[in-house]
């Protein structure tokens, strides 16, 4: 049984469909990732997903229709979403964004520093800035601590909206390998991404989005060497 | 003017404009985590006064059936939106709130209205019983339409205030009350007296506004209030419901309400609709403030105090005139100072 099972689902914005009956999965403990060109609809996806999207369809998350429920209820079942504009709380410290990322487990205070101290363990950046406003960090410094904040709900389905999004290659790199030590770690992940790839290498499977539809789907290996692909989104350049 | 007399007038502005601090700080409470501008604030604490007025007199606040008419509406939104929803999990918790706990409130105070209790407990249950007013209303009025424009929150709030004075002339009658005062000691700082009530007043309000500071950087709760204020979706994708910061702010703002309608319940004669010039003058404090500084909204409700405060002794018909002729080229000031406030509160 998948993790995460979207089923038929649609987002409408008024009149315009940005997604069309949309079918995916997540398997327990995999690296699934969405990549297509701008305006695709990925991100309305996600959204959709999280429950800040109305649409329609089903969202079977660990063999429950969470559909109808709101988005706190789906957080709570450690399903959680960065969120391309990253959301992050501008006006309070690094520290602070940490703390409220586990707003929504109710664990001892004790667990929750232990887990903070991994996320600075994580990012060494994000430690020397632990006092520093959220508002004030570096584009880079931000996704860190977007990814930080998220880690600390200790999800169980982490999607991801262009991590790498605005990142220096070295920092990209950087943070596809936490994702894949995400991994290690038994988080299951939904991955979105233009840099399609650095996603197919981290990813166990891949589905290819085009103006609101799959329209390729298949292992992470085999789009990688898939020659339609390659020419769009690879940049043309086989590797091997 | 002599500076004993200057010295009386700027004791007695502070304390006028130490009540305004708390009524503002709950004005920029509330808009912060709901961008709602609660016009109704100055009515709250007008029936808090009131309350206090009917229970000293042994008599049924007006406040009860306030209470259970506005429980027995919410309670009916609330199940109808549970209903349509299907989410029949929550019916329990929204009965507890929204009905069993005003009502319980209410019938206490309803039990208990005979018999003449001694002031301090006489205020608690004034206070106890406006609590519920100001989140039922957000309940009935806001939450259908949490995602309206910030202009169009406003109008709803100018209709709501209007429609709680009308409710307030039924209630309460078109009497006005003026309560014991709270301590009759009189102190003397070289030859200028200070009144026992003043240095209340000042005190009350320093309290709340500390308590309000370490609620805001030192409670998990605080934060999360914080963190909807800037951020809604953020807080949402941390697990942080909109609508149950929204109550939690609300349920302060009545606390602030409340207890400057207690304090300013025994200096000035209170009718039902007493709270907009109220209201009014401490959310000049809070544009002052920018309605997002608590430290410069504070700074700004003093000054509104201290205005009227000389500006009665100067004339006192002209009173509220000369306050609001100074003020609007202050707001024009403060408006050029704090253009980015709209989108700080977008973001
Ligand atoms: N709030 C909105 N109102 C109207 N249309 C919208 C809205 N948000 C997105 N759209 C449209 O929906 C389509 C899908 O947008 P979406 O953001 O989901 O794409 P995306 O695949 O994430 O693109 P990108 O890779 O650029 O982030 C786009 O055509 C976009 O213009
Ligand atoms: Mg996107």
């Amino acid at each position: 049984m998948p993790l995460l099972a979207i089923d038929n689902v649609s987002v409408s914005y008024g009149k315009a469909e940005a997604v069309r009956d949309v079918s995916l999965q997540v398997e327990k403990g995999q690296i699934v990732t969405v990549i297509g060109p701008n305006g695709a609809g990925k991100t309305s996806l996600l959204m959709a997903a999280i429950g800040l999207l109305r649409s329609t369809g089903r969202i079977i998350y660990d063999g429950r229709d969470i559909s109808r429920l709101e988005t706190e209820e789906r957080i709570e079942m450690g399903f959680c979403l960065v969120p391309e504009r990253r959301e992050l709380f501008s006006d309070l410290s690094v520290y602070d964004n940490l703390r409220l990322g586990a707003y929504s487990r109710r664990a001892a205070s004790g667990e929750i520093k232990d887990d903070i101290a991994q996320v600075f363990d994580r990012f060494p950046r994000l430690l020397e800035r632990r006092n520093q406003m959220a508002g004030t960090l570096s584009g880079g410094e931000r996704q860190m601590l977007a990814l930080g904040r998220a880690l600390m709900a200790r999800p169980r389905l982490l999607m991801l909206d262009e991590p790498s999004l605005g990142l220096a290659p070295l920092i990209t790199r950087e943070i596809f390998r936490i994702i894949a030590s995400l991994r290690d770690l038994g988080v299951s992940i939904l991955l979105v991404e233009q840099n399609a790839r650095a996603a197919l290498e981290t990813a166990d499977f891949g589905y290819v989005m085009e103006t609101g539809e799959i329209v390729h789907s298949g292992s992470a290996d085999a789009l990688m060497h898939d020659p339609r692909l390659i020419a769009t989104y690879m940049g043309g350049s086989e590797v091997s | 003017m002599t500076p004993d007399i200057a010295a009386i007038l700027a004791l007695d502005g502070i304390a006028t404009g130490a009540i305004y601090v708390l009524m503002a700080l709950g004005f920029v409470l509330i808009f912060a985590v709901t961008r709602v501008v609660f016009v109704p604030f100055g009515d709250i604490a007008a029936f808090t006064a009131l309350t206090l007025a009917a229970l000293e007199l042994g008599r049924l606040p007006g406040t009860v059936g306030l209470v259970i008419g506005l429980a027995v509406l919410a309670t009916l939104m609330e199940l109808y939106s549970i209903l349509r929803a299907g989410s029949y999990e929550r019916i329990p918790r929204a009965l507890l709130f929204y009905l069993v706990l005003p009502v319980a409130i209410a019938g206490l105070v309803w039990i208990t209205s005979g018999t003449l209790w001694p002031m301090p407990f006489r205020i608690a249950l004034a206070l106890l019983l406006i609590l519920p007013v100001a989140p039922l209303l957000d309940r009935i009025v806001y939450r259908p339409i949490a995602d309206a424009s910030v202009l169009l929150l406003l109008t709803v709030s100018v209709a709501l205030h209007f429609a709680l004075v009308g409710l307030g002339l039924l209630f309460f009658g078109p009497d006005g009350a003026r309560t014991e005062s709270l301590t009759d000691a009189m102190f003397m700082l070289g030859n200028i007296p200070i009144s026992g009530q003043t240095i209340l007043i000042v005190v009350a309000a320093a309290i709340f506004c500390g308590l309000l500071y370490l609620f805001f950087d030192f409670t998990l709760l605080g934060k999360a209030l914080h963190a909807t204020a800037l951020n809604r979706t953020g807080a949402r994708l941390m697990g942080i419901r909109p609508e149950r910061s929204g109550t939690i702010a609300y349920l302060a703002g009545s606390v602030l309400a409340g207890v400057s309608g207690i304090l300013i319940a025994p200096v000035n004669t209170i009718f039902y609709d007493s709270g907009f010039l109220l209201g009014l003058k401490a959310f000049v404090g809070a544009i002052i403030g920018g309605l997002i500084s608590f430290p410069v909204t504070a700074i700004g409700s003093i000054f509104v105090g201290l205005l009227e405060s000389f500006a009665s002794f100067q004339s006192s018909a002209f009173k509220e005139v000369i306050v609001f002729s100074v003020l609007i080229p202050v707001l024009l000031w403060r408006s050029y100072t704090f253009q980015h406030t709209e989108e700080d509160m977008d973001e």
